[in-house]
């Protein structure tokens, strides 16, 4: 299969990145690791006249925790989130979802930024960024702008970014004691989108939940936050009764639709089942 | 078009391409090696694995213009002055391939992954190779393959 023709660009800076996104308007897409926009482009799904590719642009990549926060460079690869020991240490929710994004090979060359920019549902940092509330930076050609995930993801497969934006960096708040995640994805394979996934990120100080971040994967229009269960957990005392009580409301706001992967019924219940089991073990790592 | 150079074990190649042109059409029809092969064409079977600045990546999903200026290994690569590489030595010697189509990707990854970690679990090399199908589902003997390797590296 091969694309149809564009115009490549391979600028150095970013800001000669958003000076081309300006000036090709509407038809120029970025190219980040290409591991969903290249195959969408061979089976002709997108046909972008002009391709801006990120991959010679300096300074793009990187992790590094500095000012209370964490930040992850949008070039950054998956297979980086899964090799750094300052994720795995510190950040356990990315590090179980680096572990599972697509396979090995795929990690190498899929980028967080172009992950979260494809807003696919069944994307797995993207959930993770939504239990984790990150923020967003965002450069245009103007200005800079902070998104929190929330807002950014609008629908399916569509962002806040303006055409002429550049996602540069995700920023996640750092754990201060008592912190624990997870990431818990049912896939019939390595390599599948998931067929449900759940993200987990809890607080908890002086036995009880301080601040629960709970979402999902491949279950609706974009990965969802649910909220119910959340505020279920917010300020309680987190117990098996009410980790099964959150884990039902999360099915409940779940909005699955049947596919080759399963019934909605099945993946309602999976979500159900994978909530809790994600919240079990977000608990045991806040708590060690 | 777009003028590029890569190297390409070893010897460097200049070439105009157009932008659309994946990575495994430049070395299969460009530089006419094809020991690297297009099996399933959308990034899912790791047959056309090939290393990138030393990663394992799918050549079906990477343009040829964005190799300008780096280094690629293929599995024509492998040998050295008509002497199998180890990683290829343990397919011959494990019966590491069946119908042999998958293999240059499988090889291709293993070697990348001896290079990273000489001394990998049989759990390690399962992982490293999630992302190569084989569909005469060899993998037993393509695990025996990877630890024969990691023996005959290490001078066992």
């Amino acid at each position: 299969m091969i694309p149809g023709m564009f115009d490549y660009f391979a600028p150095s800076t970013l800001e000669e990145a958003t000076r081309l996104l300006e000036q090709h308007g509407p038809d120029a897409k970025l190219l980040a690791g290409g591991h969903s926009l290249i195959p969408l482009m061979k089976l002709r799904l997108a046909a972008p006249r002009v391709l801006v590719d990120l991959n010679g642009v300096a300074g793009l990549a990187g992790i590094e925790e500095r000012d209370g926060h964490l930040r992850i460079g949008a070039m950054t690869r998956h297979a980086q989130l899964e090799a750094s020991e300052l994720i795995s240490d510190r950040y356990p929710l990315i590090a179980d979802a680096a572990a599972v994004i697509a396979d090995p090979l795929v990690r190498n060359r899929g980028t967080i930024g172009g992950s979260l920019a494809h807003a696919d549902p069944a994307g797995d940092l993207a959930s993770v960024m939504t239990a984790l509330r990150a923020e967003l930076v965002v450069v245009g050609p103007r200005r800079e702008r902070t998104i929190p995930i929330d807002d950014f993801l609008v629908g399916l497969f569509t962002t806040a970014l303006e055409p002429n934006e550049v996602l540069s960096e995700v920023r996640v708040p750092s754990p201060n004691g008592g912190s624990g995640g997870a990431y818990v994805k049912l896939e019939r394979k390595v390599g599948d989108f998931a067929t449900v996934a759940i993200a987990v990120q809890l607080t908890v100080r002086d036995g009880t939940c301080d601040e629960a971040g709970i979402a999902l994967t491949s279950v609706g229009p974009t990965n969802l936050r649910a909220r119910q269960a959340e505020d279920s957990l917010r300020g309680g005392s987190l117990d098996e009764q009410s980790l099964r009580a959150a884990a039902d409301l999360a099915a409940q706001e779940a909005q699955p639709a049947a596919d080759l992967r399963g019934s909605e019924e099945y993946k309602r219940d999976m979500v159900r089942v994978l909530t809790l089991r994600a919240l079990r073990r977000a608990l045991e790592r806040a708590t060690r | 078009m777009t003028s590029i150079n890569v190297t390409v074990n070893g010897t460097e190649h200049q070439a105009d391409v157009e932008p659309r042109l994946l990575l495994v059409h430049f070395i299969r029809e460009d530089l006419e090696m094809t020991g690297t092969h297009i099996g399933c064409d959308t990034t899912n079977c790791g047959a056309c694995t090939v290393l990138l600045d030393e990663a394992p990546v799918k050549s079906c999903t990477v343009f040829a213009v964005q190799a300008d200026g780096r280094q690629v290994m293929t599995v024509e690569g492998l040998a050295q002055n008509g002497n199998l590489d180890p990683i290829q030595e343990g397919f011959r010697e494990e019966h590491g391939l069946q119908c042999g189509f998958c293999t240059p990707g499988m090889l291709m990854t293993s070697y990348a992954l001896l290079e990273q970690h000489a001394d990998p679990s049989e759990g390690d090399i399962r992982k490293a190779i999630s992302g190569n199908l084989c569909r005469c589902t060899g993998y037993v003997n393509i695990v025996k393959a990877v630890q024969y390797a990691a023996q005959k590296k290490a001078g066992g």
